[in-house]
């Protein structure tokens, strides 16, 4: 199998829409990525790094979204292609650089900003519906609805970008980055740019040599006009296509991978002589003469696409605009209530809505009444799989420490949550712990609210927590103004040496860069004790001598935020290294006393590690030997002493 | 190109999260694109890593581009590595017609352990299973990938058990070319090995 970087236009790969991505920049001349790692959108930079040496190209981890927008942009700025990719909350952190560099221009390199959302928050705290950033900010959009429709994209936003020189957007949704699709490959550029920030000022160019965001009332009004530039391309783009009869009885709009959905919903219902679908890929600016041209077909027009009414609104305002020269049209969507608004859609879904609109009942071919009542009772005996830390997991040890320290203290303390597998705290995998939860370095940034109530009489313990990643990431300006304002916190880092959740990209605390390569190692520690705040390091599965520490910790009120660093590598992480588990464990049959023992199945039900199970036979606890990796720290948690580990 | 017995054909790889059925679709693509069909492979699985029910939609059409996730009630092919999963898969995704090849060993969900919920019973299981498919196919891939020395192979065999329940267009060649794209020297033998006894566990299941 070629690898993602072999110059072969016309071959044939089966490409993950994040890979297709990846493809595209390289078809594009993309010469610096640089990106945080956030699911939908993390593969795209993992990809370009691996190819990285080969193509000659800079691709990084960045600390952060904006740190990672502002560095591709500098590389524009000299002239190299750059691109930086992101989840929707990820837009948000890069904003305040976004609102400024619309007004300066990116440049000749060019810059193209992929956004991953995800649509029913799948692996998000949020669904945000990262498409409102360009309307805000003046930058063309483009929006693929497969993996080749991504890959031919992201190339031409290349050219997009330098053509109204500013960033151009591209979006994709979880359900096109994780689905591998049929990609035909294009030419690779053999053209290599020279870097260079220019230096001749140009008073009749002068964004071309100096990127300053003044005076803005011209810069401002440049970027609505530069944004103009694209319109004849939209106009004009074959991503805009549109099937179905020359008068459809109704006119579907639509973007991304709905317009699969769509497609095979009229497919399904046999409606394929009345509906007509306009698929726009060229989202923002509006290529208004071409919707125009479908909105004269019909005066029904429905919109399918995820997640805000972000079409249905720009075409309904442009609609308005055309007062009495476009007849009055009915349009439904999420306005009207025919489309959900909020979480993702799916073929069924479009095939529901169409079929009431349309009078056509929907059923699912092959299943009647009996089938599907007889199989949906059939289907209550599966049992539930919640969600759970894994087996081995600091972040249990972490939480059992908290809880335990916590109820010691008696206050009714509570853990500020953040981003990051930890994040499951808020249900029983940490055993409820975690109270507030919201973005990024949002934990340690709340704390600093709560930690500062003392004259309202607040008395609660206020735990913070954030993963490694995450400290680096958005928590180093929240705990400088908890020293500095003498809030009352204990900030928790759970170092577990890997940005884990998103699939173990390194960070600036392991030591290694995105490409492989060794990379300066940033010590958090000495990183923290430099701001004077007091720091402890300790293990998450030393349960006594932790929790120890943090009671301890809790009494000392005297120096306002101070350091925890809860620290032990990621079980995935050490399992992969190791291969052989630390210790052997085994529940000694004759000291567990199973139901009888008042514990009320401790282990299993309340600590959850999915390596014990339950023996039924016996009425015991079990280890599962296949899941059990051996981390030892059920041992210290049993009221009985009965689970027992022996060094392997 | 062999003919379509579906346009387009919907498989369902299902498992629980860790087990490998996301790599196992992959493969599946990778040789289904090789043999010149237009596939699709969505992954769908939660913020689990491990131990949540994990399942990735293969959509194979001659030319066709199809959405990423099979609608409801329009599965083909259900293929688990665990059978509760193929119960719950066949309740979404499946009609009388659609075929089940499922591993037969369970992986107990913790609610199960502490008690708060009960596990079918076997009969109960593969009862529901055959009755509501129009094949059913059970074979123990963990106790062939246990008996080959790890069960990390349960994923290959069960690969070779699509290959010889004959329920894709897939023949042994072209699993075992992709194979070879992936992995090399005595990793690859011991793949191909899997993949082989799992095409003879299906022969035998038949």
């Amino acid at each position: 199998m070629e690898g993602i970087d072999v110059n072969a236009p016309g071959t044939t790969q089966l490409l993950m829409g994040n890979e297709a991505i990846a493809r595209g920049a390289l078809e594009g001349g993309v010469g610096f990525s640089s990106q945080y790692p956030g699911t939908p959108s993390s593969e795209i930079l993992s990809v370009l790094a691996a190819v990285s040496k080969n193509m000659r190209i800079h691709t990084e981890w960045s600390v952060n979204e904006m740190v990672a927008c502002e560095a591709a942009a500098g590389a524009s700025f000299a002239g190299i292609p750059a691109l930086s990719a992101m989840k929707q909350n990820g837009v948000n952190v890069c904003s305040d650089f976004l609102v400024n560099v619309i007004m300066t221009g990116i440049g000749t390199g060019g810059l193209v900003l992929v956004t991953g959302d995800d649509p029913s928050a799948i692996s998000s705290s949020n669904e945000e519906d990262s498409r409102w950033i360009c309307k805000w900010m003046d930058m063309p959009l483009l929006e693929p609805s497969t993996a080749q429709d991504a890959k031919d994209m992201v190339k031409w936003a290349f050219e997009i970008s330098r053509l109204v020189d500013n960033p151009c957007f591209v979006r994709e949704t979880t359900r096109l980055a994780h689905t591998r699709g049929k990609v035909v490959l294009g030419e690779l550029p053999t053209e290599r740019r020279t870097a260079r920030f220019p230096d001749v000022w140009d008073m009749c160019k002068p964004a071309k040599s100096q990127f300053t965001s003044g005076p803005f009332g011209i810069l401002h009004h440049r970027a609505h006009e530069r944004l103009k530039r694209v319109v004849p391309l939209f106009e004009a783009s074959a991503f805009n296509t549109y099937e179905g009869p020359e008068k459809p009885e109704l006119l579907v709009i639509t973007s991304g991978v709905c317009h699969l959905y769509c497609q095979e919903a009229v497919a399904m219902l046999g409606v394929g002589s009345r509906v007509g679908i306009f698929r726009l890929g060229t989202t923002w600016p509006l290529p208004e003469q071409a919707v125009r041209k479908q909105l004269e077909r019909t005066t029904k027009v429905l919109f399918v696409e995820e997640i805000d009414a972000f079409t249905e609104g720009s075409v309904m305002e442009f609609a308005a605009s055309l007062g009495g020269a476009l007849a009055p049209r009915t349009f439904l969507g999420k306005r009207s209530g025919h489309i959900p608004s909020w979480g993702a859609l799916s073929t069924d879904l479009v095939a529901q809505t169409l079929g009431a609109i349309l009078n056509v009942p929907y059923k699912v071919a092959g299943r009647d009444a009996a089938y599907s009542q007889g199989l949906g009772e059939a289907a209550k005996m599966v049992p539930p799989r919640a969600i759970n830390l894994c087996p081995g997991c600091p972040h249990r040890g972490s939480y059992w420490i908290f809880k335990n320290a916590l109820a010691i203290d008696g206050r009714h303390g509570l853990v500020a949550g953040d981003i990051g597998c930890y994040s499951l705290g808020f249900i029983g995998a940490g055993f409820f712990q975690e109270r507030t939860m919201h973005c990024m370095g949002g934990g340690v940034g709340v704390a600093n609210g709560l930690g500062n109530l003392k004259e309202f009489g607040f008395d609660q313990p206020v735990l913070a927590i954030a993963g490694d990643s995450t400290f680096f990431h958005a928590c180093i300006p929240a705990l400088v103004n908890g020293v500095y304002n003498k809030a009352n916190f204990i900030f928790a880092i759970l170092d577990n040496s890997a940005t884990a959740m998103t699939g173990f990209q390194p960070h600036p605390g392991v030591g290694r860069a995105a490409t492989g390569d060794p990379a300066p190692r940033v010590d958090m520690e000495a990183l923290c004790r430099a701001l004077d705040a007091r720091v402890e390091v300790c293990d998450p599965f030393d349960l006594e001598g932790s929790t120890r520490t943090l009671l301890d910790m809790i009494a000392d009120e005297s120096g306002g935020a101070r350091v925890l660093i809860m620290r032990r590598v990621c079980e995935l992480v050490r399992g992969r290294r190791d291969k052989a588990r630390p210790y052997t464990m085994r529940v000694n049959p004759s000291v567990c006393v199973g139901d009888a023992c008042g514990c009320n199945r401790l282990c299993i039900r309340v600590f959850g590690c999915p390596g014990l199970i339950w023996d039924q036979s016996a009425g015991r606890a079990k280890i599962d030997e296949a899941i059990c990796t051996g981390c030892g720290l059920c041992a210290d948690i049993c009221p009985q002493k009965a689970i027992e580990r022996e060094a392997a | 190109m062999k003919e379509l017995s579906r346009e387009p054909l919907n498989l369902i790889i299902g498992g629980v999260g860790g087990q490998g059925n996301v790599l196992m679709a992959q493969l599946v693509g990778q040789a289904l694109v090789q043999r010149g069909y237009t596939a699709s492979v969505g992954d769908t699985y939660g913020v689990s890593q491990r131990g949540g029910p994990v399942a990735s939609h293969v959509r194979v059409s001659h030319d066709r581009s199809y959405g990423p996730l099979i609608p409801a009630g329009q599965a083909d092919v259900i293929l688990t590595l665990e059978p509760a999963e193929a119960l719950r898969l066949l309740s979404e995704l499946g009609n009388p017609s659609t075929v089940v090849v499922t591993n037969s060993r369970p992986v107990y969900p913790p609610d199960v352990s502490s008690g708060r919920a009960t596990y079918p019973a076997t009969k109960d299981l593969f009862g529901a299973l055959k009755r509501y498919s129009s094949r059913c196919m059970v074979v123990d891939a963990s106790a062939a990938a246990l008996a080959m020395g790890d069960p990390i192979f349960t994923n290959i065999v069960m690969l070779g058990v699509l290959v010889g329940a004959d329920v894709a267009p897939l023949e042994r060649k072209d699993m075992a070319d992709v194979l070879a794209d992936r992995f090399k020297g005595t990793v690859l033998e011991r793949n191909l090995a899997a993949l082989d006894r799992g095409i003879a566990l299906a022969r035998e299941a038949r």
